[in-house]
Order: C-alpha cells, then sequence, then structure tokens
C-alpha cells in the first residue's frame, strides 16, 4: 500500500496555551478513506487544518514536527514551503457549505482561474468533469449561471467539493462534511465521498462513528490532542487495541 | 386555582389596550415627522420653482448657453451649472472610488488591529474637517500646487476643487464598505485561501463581491454628497457657469450658485428667486435619480448572487 503522507512527531499549540496536539504520528494513505475520530475539542480540527497550512493565516500558533507530502519526502510543514502552494495542492472542504456568491460555473471557475488558466474551453471542461464527479452536474447543468446560494444544503456542499476536485488536489480534507446537513443529503455526501477516493486521497474528520465505519478506510482515535490508536477501520471498530478507543467507540464517554 | 382572564371590557384591559394605542401614535408620529418634513421641502421646492417657467420657456432652460438670471438679456442655460455639478462630482469620485475602495480593503483584509485602532480615527477625523476649511484648503494650497504641475490652470478651477471633495468622501466610503467587508463570514474567506488563493485574490473577487451591497450603498451616499457638497466648490471652482467639461478653468455648480445668489438681496418672486429654487429642484431630481440607479443596481446584484 502507498503512502501518500506521513505525519510525523507533530506538536502543536494556539499561542501560549496547552499542547492540542502531542506528538502525533500517523501515515495516510493513497487512495484511500481516513477518517479522524474523537470526542469534541480533542484536535481534529487543528490536525486537518496542518495539512494545508491554515494555521499560518492568524499567527499565534507553534507547531514543530513534520507532515512528509510523499514520495518526494516534502515536509510541508516546514518554513521554506509556501503555504500557499501547499493549500495549491491541498484540498478543503468546510463544516458548513460556503460556496461563494457566484453562480455554480464561477464558483468552480474560481480556483482554475485564481491559478492563471483563462481558457474558457477548459474552464467548461472542468466544470462539467467536478460537477459529474461531484454528483450534482444532473441537478445543476441547466442553470450553471444561476447563484450558487440558490441550492439546498447538501447540493451547496457536493458544490464545495466539486470545487475543491476542479483544482485536482493531492489530498482531499474534509472537516465534518456533513455536520449541518440532513440524513438524506448526508448520505449522499458519503457515497459520493467513498466514489472519490479513487481519484484522490481523502482524510476527514468526522462526529459520527457510523459514518467513519461505512465510509473510511482507515480509522484515526484521537483523544485529548493525543492519537491514541490507527488502524484499519474493521479492526477499530470491532477490535480496538486500546481501552480508551474502545470506551469511545461504544459510547461510554464523549 | 381557576385561570381568570379578563373581559373585553374590564378597566385594566381598556387601559391596557389605549396605552398600547398611544404608543404605537407616538412612535408613528416620530416616523411619519422625517417623511412630512421631505414632502414639505420638495412642495415648497416645486411650488417656488414652477412660475419660473412662467417667464422661461422650457427650450431655452434645457438649451440656451448660458446661464446669467440676474442679468440684463438674461439667459436660462442650466446645462451650464449642470455640467459644473457633474464635473466636480465626477473628478470626487474618481478619487473617492478607487481610494476609498483601497482604504477599506486594506482595514478589513490587511491591517492588524492595532493599526485599524490609529487609522480609524484619522479617517473619522477626515469627516469631522468643516467644510469651509475643505474650501480653502484646495483654494489656497492644492491650486497653486497644480498651478505649478498644468501651467494653463487658472486659479479657480473645477480639478482642484473635485479632487478635495474626492478626499473629503474617502472616509464616507471606506467606513461604509469596511464595514459591509468584515461582515462577510470568515468562513468565505477561508474558502477562498483553501483553494490557494493569495490575499489580494480573495480580498477583490470574493470579499468584495460578496459585501456588494453595503459597498454600493457606501457609494451611493459618496455620489450624494458630491452632487450636493456647496463650500468647497463656492470656494475653490468659482463662480462662472460654463457649459464645458474642461477641469482646469473654473465653473459653478448648482450649488455654488444657490449660496451665491442667496447671499444677495433678491426680491421675492422676481426670477433670480425663482432660479434658486428651479436649480435646486434639478439639483434634487439628480440625486434622486442617482439614488435610483444605485439602488437599482444593487437589487439586480443582489438578485444575482444569492
Ligand atoms: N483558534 C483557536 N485558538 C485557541 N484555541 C483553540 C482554537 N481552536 C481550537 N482551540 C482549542 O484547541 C483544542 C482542539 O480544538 P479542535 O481542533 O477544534 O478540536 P476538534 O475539532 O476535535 O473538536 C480545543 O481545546 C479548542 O478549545
Ligand atoms: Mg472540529
Amino acid at each position: 500500500m502507498n503512502r501518500k503522507a506521513e505525519v510525523k512527531n507533530l506538536n502543536f499549540s494556539y499561542s501560549h496555551s496547552a499542547l492540542v496536539l502531542k506528538s502525533v504520528s500517523l501515515p495516510i494513505f493513497e487512495n484511500k478513506i481516513t477518517a479522524l475520530i474523537g470526542p469534541s475539542g480533542c484536535g481534529k480540527t487543528t490536525l486537518l487544518r496542518c495539512f494545508n497550512r491554515m494555521h499560518d493565516l492568524y499567527g499565534n500558533v507553534k507547531y514543530d514536527g513534520s507532515i512528509l507530502l510523499l514520495p518526494d519526502q516534502v515536509n510541508i510543514l516546514s518554513t521554506d514551503i509556501d503555504p500557499i502552494e501547499v493549500r495549491m495542492k491541498i484540498g478543503m472542504v468546510f463544516q458548513k457549505p460556503n460556496p461563494f456568491p457566484k453562480s455554480i460555473y464561477e464558483n468552480i471557475a474560481y480556483g482554475l482561474r485564481i491559478r492563471g488558466i483563462k481558457k474558457k474551453s477548459y474552464i467548461d471542461e472542468k466544470v462539467e468533469d467536478s460537477l459529474k464527479m461531484a454528483g450534482l452536474w444532473q441537478e445543476v447543468s441547466d442553470r450553471l449561471h444561476t447563484g450558487a446560494n440558490s441550492l439546498s444544503g447538501g447540493q451547496q456542499q457536493r458544490l464545495c467539493i466539486a470545487r475543491a476536485l476542479a483544482t485536482e488536489p493531492d489530498i482531499l480534507l474534509l472537516d465534518e462534511p456533513t455536520s449541518a446537513l440532513d440524513p438524506i443529503s448526508t448520505a449522499h455526501i458519503e457515497e459520493l465521498v467513498a466514489s472519490l477516493k479513487k481519484k484522490v486521497t481523502i482524510l476527514m474528520v468526522t462526529h459520527n462513528l457510523h459514518q467513519a465505519a461505512r465510509t473510511a478506510d482507515y480509522t484515526a482515535f484521537m483523544y485529548l490532542g493525543e492519537l491514541i490508536e490507527f488502524g484499519e477501520s474493521s479492526q477499530i471498530f470491532t477490535n480496538p487495541k486500546e481501552q480508551k478507543t474502545e470506551n469511545y467507540i461504544t459510547g461510554r464517554f464523549g | 386555582m381557576k385561570t381568570e382572564f379578563s373581559t373585553p371590557h374590564s378597566t385594566k384591559r381598556r387601559f391596557r389596550v389605549l396605552k398600547e394605542f398611544l404608543i404605537k401614535a407616538f412612535l408613528f408620529i416620530c416616523a411619519a415627522s422625517s417623511v412630512l418634513v421631505t414632502v414639505g421641502v420638495v412642495w415648497t421646492l416645486v411650488v417656488e420653482a414652477l412660475p419660473f417657467f412662467d417667464d422661461v420657456s422650457l427650450s431655452q432652460f434645457l438649451f440656451d448657453r448660458e446661464w446669467t438670471p440676474l442679468f440684463e438679456n438674461a439667459q436660462y442655460g442650466i446645462m451650464t451649472l449642470v455640467c459644473g455639478t457633474l464635473l466636480t462630482t465626477v473628478i470626487a469620485l474618481l478619487v473617492a472610488i478607487p481610494l476609498g475602495t483601497i482604504t477599506a480593503v486594506f482595514l478589513s483584509e490587511y491591517s492588524s488591529e492595532k493599526m485599524r485602532e490609529i487609522f480609524k480615527p484619522i479617517l473619522e477625523l477626515l469627516a469631522a474637517i468643516p467644510t469651509v476649511v475643505y474650501g480653502y484648503f484646495a483654494m489656497l494650497f492644492v491650486t497653486p500646487l497644480l498651478q505649478k504641475i498644468i501651467p494653463g490652470i487658472s486659479s479657480f478651477n473645477a480639478l482642484s476643487a473635485g479632487l478635495v471633495m474626492g478626499v473629503m468622501i474617502i472616509p464616507y466610503i471606506s467606513s461604509l464598505s469596511e464595514d459591509a467587508m468584515r461582515a462577510v463570514p470568515l468562513h468565505l474567506r477561508e474558502g477562498s485561501l483553501a483553494l490557494g488563493a493569495s490575499k489580494f485574490q480573495t480580498s477583490f473577487r470574493v470579499i468584495l463581491p460578496a459585501a456588494f451591497s453595503g459597498v454600493a450603498s457606501a457609494y451611493i451616499l459618496g455620489i450624494s454628497r458630491a452632487l450636493g457638497e456647496t463650500m468647497v466648490v463656492a470656494i475653490a471652482a468659482g463662480l462662472q457657469p460654463r457649459l464645458s467639461f474642461n477641469p482646469l478653468e473654473s465653473t459653478q455648480t448648482i450649488t455654488a450658485f444657490i449660496v451665491q445668489v442667496s447671499l444677495g438681496d433678491l426680491p421675492q418672486g422676481s426670477i433670480g428667486y425663482r432660479s434658486i429654487y428651479v436649480s435646486g429642484l434639478v439639483l434634487l431630481i439628480f440625486t434622486l435619480v442617482f439614488n435610483l440607479i444605485g439602488q437599482l443596481i444593487r437589487s439586480n446584484m443582489e438578485k444575482k448572487f444569492k
């Protein structure tokens, strides 16, 4: 199995407070879905946002350790690396759907345009491909130029996934992508995410254990900033090695 | 215990209903008073202005090439004053809209909290300076400066007045635009940045369009301020109505004409007296039309995006 990335001894703290991530190490396998689970406040979002250097936007944070992108072994946390170039390679979908106040078409074209792509035929093609990949093409192909805010919440989230896919990221980060959606839209997104792993490596935070068990190939359980256990989802959910993991997945805390 | 309800005619209940009615009436009167004043102003303008056209034909008003209502052989070409008004307004907006917008982007997207704390009060001070001061600043400082750069420029000119008026309007535009931009939710910013966009791309391609409704309101306010500004243009642009868009010459705006003649003694009901009202009415119409166009554009954009 190919590794796409490797987190090594990652420590992280906000301003001067205590460590939020404590020496986290974890492999990310290529074309697989890895789920991050754990009680709220355990550092899942913080870890996820290290992957695209989102923390750099706010200063006042401290981190050390590395996230190596394989096979090149580049440490994307290194200060020598431009965060913007990292974000060009690693896409992200947020908890709440956040389409831009532009048309459906322009939402997807945006990522291409900021990369300097101008050719209309190429953009047209990319918009169609990404929407098809996100399972949204049939629903919106006749109204590409209407505002994205006219879509339902679930459609908006799929649009955001399409927007991230259009730029062909190496890794796609998803932070509780269904927590703001109804059950039907959630099921749609889960199916979609499962189908996407052929194209892209996925790292997904979820508070929904069933979602992790259903869709993820690997699961990492975090607790109070530590990575307690990492393994294939089937093993984590049926036969956890750590007592804390077992307590969590059986609902004894969290 | 039995729950008790009051009967419709109980004193307590009648009193409560009356109280509510009085409160509502009071609030209505307060709200209506500003509407009434507006109606009153417009009414006076129209009533006093209309007799003007007993003596002057509409075609004289629109097509005369000069505006000399107080002279013998009077001419009534309002377009001269309209030219002056539009010219100074356009110059002011060419300064205020770009600079105001850029200032807003800087304050909302780039500056630190500390920097903002220094910048904002200074900008607000800019808005608090009396317009007479701006007028003399234009005439005594900016015009001589311009004269060094552009030799042929006259000592009263539209350019100087327009530029200074633009600076004066910057805070109105920047402050409202900044509020609108800061109200754009953080997750839109992060959505753009996460795609690999720079701060600059995010500011101008996502945040500014997302804040468009508020920014457009700021522009509309700026336009209204520029159209109605009086002292700066009266002092620095001169008192010479001209059917021209040459910014290097002196010109006269509608507002400047109104102060000029209001300062003199005009017999009530004379044609000069009426000309004040008629030009005031034209100014009001212009302001309304610009406001209306602005609102239309804004609601159109909103429909397109939302
Ligand atoms: N911007 C921030 N500034 C300071 N502390 C933060 C910030 N964001 C998160 N935290 C703290 O870091 C810890 C981990 O948060 P987070 O990564 O969001 O957890 P999770 O996503 O697992 O719920 C929490 O204790 C939270 O209070
Ligand atoms: Mg979280």
